[in-house]
C-alpha cells in the first residue's frame, strides 16, 4: 500500500449557536479516515451529515475545532497543498461577468503558467467538458449543468493529483451525470485520487473503490462497495405461476406472503427456507419461472446505518429527558 | 512554477478592476462630465472673475464625493459579496493565501478609483480651460489636491475592506462613514477636550484624535482653488500618514479574514 493521499485524524468541527455562541452544534465528530493514492473514494451521507463540512475543512474554508488532516503529506493549512488538489464546490457559483474562457484563464494564472500554456490548457479543458462552443459566453447565461461542467474544468485545470468533488452530479441531467462519471473514471485511469461526496448511491456504487458513510457527523462505516454489496445474500427471490392446465391450488401460506404481478407471484424467502419452499411449490405443480439471490445493496447498507444512528440519537434524547 | 505573492494579488486586482468596469461602475464619469459641462456653461455666463475658483472648487469636490461614494459602496462589498456568493470557495482552493486575496481586492478597487479619478481630473482640466482659455503655473496645485483625494480614497477603501471582512455591507457602510465623518473633525474633537478642561473627556478625545485618521489633512481643495502652493513636506507627511493607516487597516483586515470560517 502506498502513501495515503488524504489522511484525516480525529477531525472535529463545532459551530457556535446563538448570539453569544456559548452553545455549540457538532457538525463533524472525531472523523478519522485515510484515502489511498489512486483511489476513487465516495463520501456518502444524508443531507446535513457533515460531508460538506469535511470537504470545507480539507479545503481550508473553515477551521477545525480539533484534529488534523494532510493531503499528500502536506498539512491542510499549508498553501502548497493547494497546488496538488482540485476542488469543485457543491452548487458552484462563479463570477458571472466573466466568460467561461476568462474564468478558466483567471484561475490558471494562480499556477503561474505562461500565456501560451494557459491558452492551451483552457481550450483543452473547455473542449473536454463540452463547453468549447460556449467559451465566449458570460457565465450568467450558463445553465446549471454548464456551470457544473465549467466547475469541473476549473478543478482539473492544473492536473491535480487529488480531486475533491462536492456533490458533482447534483442538478445534472442523465447525460451530464454520465459525462461527470466518465471524467471521474478518466481521472482514475490517470492514477489521480478522487474524493467525492454524494447522496446518489448508484453513482458511488458504480465508481468508487471504497466508500465511507457519515451520519450526524459521525463515521458509520468504510469499505469497498463490493464487500458491502455482495458478501451477504439477504434472501432468495422466486418467481412462479400456476400451471395453465392444472387446477391444483397454489399453497395458500406462500401466496399470502408473495407479491402478485398479474398471474405471477414473486416471493422472497430466507436461504434456509429455500428448499422447503421449492418442495411446496413442486408439490403444487407450480411453474417456477426464475430464482435469484437478493443481495444487499449499497442503499440498504446506507439506510441501515442511517436508521441505526437515528435510533441511537433518539435513545440518547429519551434518556436525557 | 509558483507565482509570487505580488503576482497572485495582481491577478485578483486585475479581476476586481474588470468586475468594476463590467458592472458599469465607471458610468459615474458621465454624471461627472455632465456636472462639469453644466457648471462651465453656467459659470461662463455669470462670470465675475471667479470662474476658475468656482470650477476648481466644484470639480475637486465632485472628484472627492464621487470617489468616496465608490470607495465606500464598492469597498464594503469587496469581500462580503465573494463570501455571500461563494465565489471564494473555488478561488481559495487555488494556491493563494487569504491575505494575498485581500490585498488583491484592495489594489483592484484602488486601481478602479485611480482610473476614475484620472478621467475626472481630465474633465476638470477641460472645464477649466473652457472657462479661462489658459492654464497657469499654480494649477499644478490641483494635481496635488487630486493626489490627496486619492490618498484619502485609499484610506477609506482600506477601512471599508476591513469592515467588510466581518460585517454586513449596511453596517460596514455605517462604520466607514462614521469614521470618515468623525475623522474630518478629528482636530475639533481634540480641541473640544481641551476646552472642557475635564481630564476624563480630555483623555477620551485625545485617544480618539490619535486613533482616528485625520481626514481633514487631505483637504487641499481651497489651496488648489486659490493657487496657494502646498509645501513638499506636507505632501510627504500625508503620504506616510496614509500609507501607515492603510497598512494597519489591511493588516487588521487580513488578521480577521484569515481566521474567519466561511459559511
Amino acid at each position: 500500500m502506498g502513501n495515503p493521499a488524504i489522511e484525516i485524524q480525529a477531525l472535529t468541527k463545532d459551530y457556535p449557536l446563538g448570539f453569544w455562541g456559548h452553545k455549540t452544534r457538532r457538525s463533524l465528530d472525531n472523523l478519522t479516515l485515510q484515502v489511498e493514492e489512486g483511489e476513487v473514494f465516495g463520501f456518502l451521507g444524508p443531507n446535513g451529515a457533515g460531508k460538506t463540512t469535511t470537504v470545507k475543512l480539507l479545503m481550508g474554508l473553515i477551521f477545525p475545532t480539533a484534529g488534523t488532516a494532510r493531503v499528500r503529506g502536506r498539512s491542510i493549512d499549508d498553501v502548497r497543498m493547494h497546488r496538488e488538489i482540485g476542488f469543485l464546490p457543491e452548487q458552484p457559483y462563479f463570477y458571472d461577468y466573466l466568460t467561461g474562457y476568462e474564468l478558466l484563464d483567471y484561475f490558471a494564472r494562480f499556477f503561474g503558467y505562461g500565456a501560451a500554456e494557459r491558452s492551451e490548457r483552457v481550450k483543452r479543458l473547455l473542449e473536454r467538458v463540452g463547453l468549447a462552443s460556449a467559451a465566449g459566453v458570460q457565465l450568467r447565461k450558463y445553465s446549471k449543468g454548464m456551470l457544473q461542467r465549467v466547475g469541473i474544468a476549473q478543478a482539473i485545470l492544473h492536473d491535480p493529483q487529488v480531486v475533491f468533488l462536492d456533490e458533482p452530479m447534483s442538478g445534472l441531467d442523465p447525460v451530464g451525470r454520465r459525462e461527470v462519471r466518465d471524467i471521474i473514471l478518466e481521472l482514475k485511469a490517470q492514477g489521480r485520487t478522487v474524493f467525492f461526496s454524494t447522496h446518489i448511491l448508484s453513482d458511488a456504487e458504480m465508481l468508487c473503490d471504497r466508500v465511507a458513510v457519515l451520519v450526524n457527523g459521525k463515521l458509520q462505516g468504510v469499505g469497498a462497495p463490493d464487500d458491502i454489496v455482495s458478501l451477504e445474500v439477504e434472501a432468495m427471490e422466486i418467481l412462479f405461476e400456476a400451471q395453465a392446465h392444472d387446477s391444483r391450488p397454489l399453497p395458500q401460506n406462500l401466496i399470502a406472503r408473495a407479491n402478485r404481478m398479474g398471474g405471477r407471484y414473486s416471493l422472497q424467502v430466507a436461504e434456509a427456507e429455500l428448499y422447503a419452499t421449492l418442495d411446496q411449490l413442486r408439490a403444487s405443480q407450480a411453474r417456477i419461472l426464475s430464482m435469484q439471490p437478493v443481495r444487499r445493496t449499497l442503499e440498504d447498507y446506507f439506510f441501515r446505518l442511517v436508521d441505526r444512528e437515528k435510533a441511537a440519537a433518539y435513545a440518547v434524547e429519551v434518556s436525557a429527558q | 512554477m509558483s507565482a509570487s505573492p505580488v503576482a497572485l494579488s495582481g491577478v485578483v486586482a486585475v479581476n476586481t478592476f474588470r468586475e468594476a468596469v463590467r458592472d458599469r461602475v465607471l458610468y459615474n464619469l458621465i454624471f461627472f462630465a455632465l456636472t462639469m459641462i453644466g457648471a462651465a456653461i453656467l459659470v461662463g455666463q455669470i462670470s465675475i472673475g471667479i470662474e476658475r475658483l468656482v470650477i476648481i472648487n466644484l470639480g475637486l469636490t465632485a472628484i472627492s464625493v464621487f470617489g468616496l461614494i465608490m470607495a465606500i459602496f464598492i469597498g464594503v462589498g469587496l469581500v462580503y459579496k465573494e463570501m455571500e456568493k461563494r465565489t471564494l470557495y473555488s478561488l481559495l482552493s487555488k494556491p493563494i493565501r487569504r491575505w494575498e486575496f485581500l490585498v488583491g481586492k484592495y489594489a483592484g478597487l484602488l486601481l478602479t478609483l485611480a482610473v476614475n479619478t484620472s478621467f475626472m481630473t481630465l474633465g476638470l482640466a477641460a472645464a477649466l480651460f473652457y472657462v479661462s482659455r489658459h492654464f497657469v503655473r499654480s494649477d499644478v496645485t490641483i494635481l496635488v489636491a487630486v493626489y490627496f483625494i486619492l490618498l484619502e480614497l485609499g484610506l477609506v477603501t482600506a477601512l471599508a475592506l476591513f469592515f467588510s471582512c466581518f460585517s454586513t455591507p449596511m453596517l460596514s457602510t455605517l462604520f466607514t462613514l462614521g469614521i470618515y465623518i468623525t475623522g474630518l473633525f478629528a482636530q475639533d474633537i481634540r480641541d473640544f477636550g481641551i476646552v472642557t478642561k475635564n481630564p476624563v473627556i480630555l483623555s477620551i478625545t485625545r485617544v480618539m484624535y490619535y486613533l482616528l485618521p485625520n481626514f481633514h489633512n487631505f483637504n487641499a481643495i481651497s489651496a488648489a482653488a486659490y493657487g496657494t502652493p502646498i509645501p513638499p513636506a506636507l505632501i510627504a507627511q500625508n503620504t506616510v500618514y496614509a500609507l501607515v493607516y492603510v497598512a494597519i487597516a489591511l493588516f487588521a483586515a487580513a488578521a480577521v479574514f484569515s481566521a474567519r470560517n466561511l459559511k
